[in-house]
């Protein structure tokens, strides 16, 4: 066997059981931490296919912004994880079931059609040169709209969480600008030994 | 026997069932819901980039780069979405969420 073969069951073994953690951990902070563990064994096995690109980009985007994302949300809102847990072993028997089903279906599907075509010619450009060649004259419109579905996705996500607070001093620089020197500053004469009240 | 198309296939499947499995058993809690459609595209991920290599063609990474895009909008606008409903609700039990008698 080779080397190559052995890191690739190595990280298959690692995605499968970093997966099988993310469904079943008690704890959902475990889960996001099963899940970032998934998200990096699978960018190891793009590394040992010839995706280094996509490894990177699954290394940055989802360990560092998604998987974060989720740790976020789940150590900030205060809910009763253990009590949403407990009738989840109710639905067991038709997950697996559904589950054992479609494993089936697959590989009956992978084992009967043979996919392989050999072995492949080694690149001859590097991985990302080639990418960055496709994405920038083929892909350029798809490009466009997924920056635009990225911005979708921010503002989207700022509307939905902004909330106005009540109670907080803000600064309006409309009203600052609209001040004008007679209604901020009054000229009074004090009337010695009396005070300006 | 060498590692070959097949068993990226066999290693996608597998993590999509899981994915889906995740879905049965974490029926209640949107987070883990969430979680679970992430494996699942990291299972379509896998697919794809295995086909592209073995197919010798690239196009398949570019399309995993925009599911990748999408999955980030996805999970940005989803927690973001949860966060309005827990301040509203005080939960994200999924059973709760049935305003709109759906």
């Amino acid at each position: 066997m080779m080397v190559a073969d052995m890191i690739f069951y190595l990280f298959a073994a690692l995605t499968v059981l970093a997966a099988l953690g993310v469904v079943g951990s008690p704890n959902p902070v475990h889960s996001v931490l099963f899940l970032v563990l998934a998200f990096f064994s699978t960018a190891g096995l793009f590394v040992l296919i010839g995706a280094e690109f996509l490894a990177a980009i699954l290394v940055m985007v989802y360990m560092g912004a998604v998987a974060i994302l989720f740790l976020f949300v789940v150590m900030m809102l205060d809910v009763d994880f253990a009590r949403l847990r407990h009738e989840g072993v109710r639905y067991l028997p038709i997950g697996l079931t559904v589950g054992a089903v479609m494993l089936m279906e697959l590989g009956l599907m992978v084992a009967h059609h043979r996919l392989d075509h050999g072995t492949v010619a080694t690149n001859t450009v590097d991985n990302t040169f080639a990418i960055g060649q496709a994405l920038y004259t083929r892909y350029l419109y798809p490009f466009e709209v997924a920056s635009l579905i990225l911005l979708v996705a921010l503002i989207g996500a700022v509307a939905l969480t902004h909330r106005e607070r009540k109670h907080v001093r803000r600064q309006d620089i409309a009203k600052q600008l609209a001040r004008t020197r007679e209604d901020a500053v009054e000229l009074r004469k004090v009337v010695s030994g009396e005070g300006a009240s | 026997m060498a590692v070959g198309l097949n068993h990226y296939l066999v290693l996608g499947a597998m993590l999509f069932t899981i994915g889906i499995l995740g879905i049965f058993l974490n029926r209640r809690n949107v987070i883990l819901i969430m979680m679970s459609i992430e494996l699942v595209l990291l299972a379509v991920n896998v697919n794809l980039v295995a086909f592209s290599r073995f197919m010798g063609h690239v196009d398949g990474q570019i399309i995993t780069f925009f599911v990748m895009t999408v999955a980030a909008a996805e999970a940005a606008i989803g927690l973001a979405i949860l966060v309005a409903f827990f301040r509203n609700r005080a939960t994200i039990d999924v059973e709760e969420i049935d305003s709109m008698k759906g």
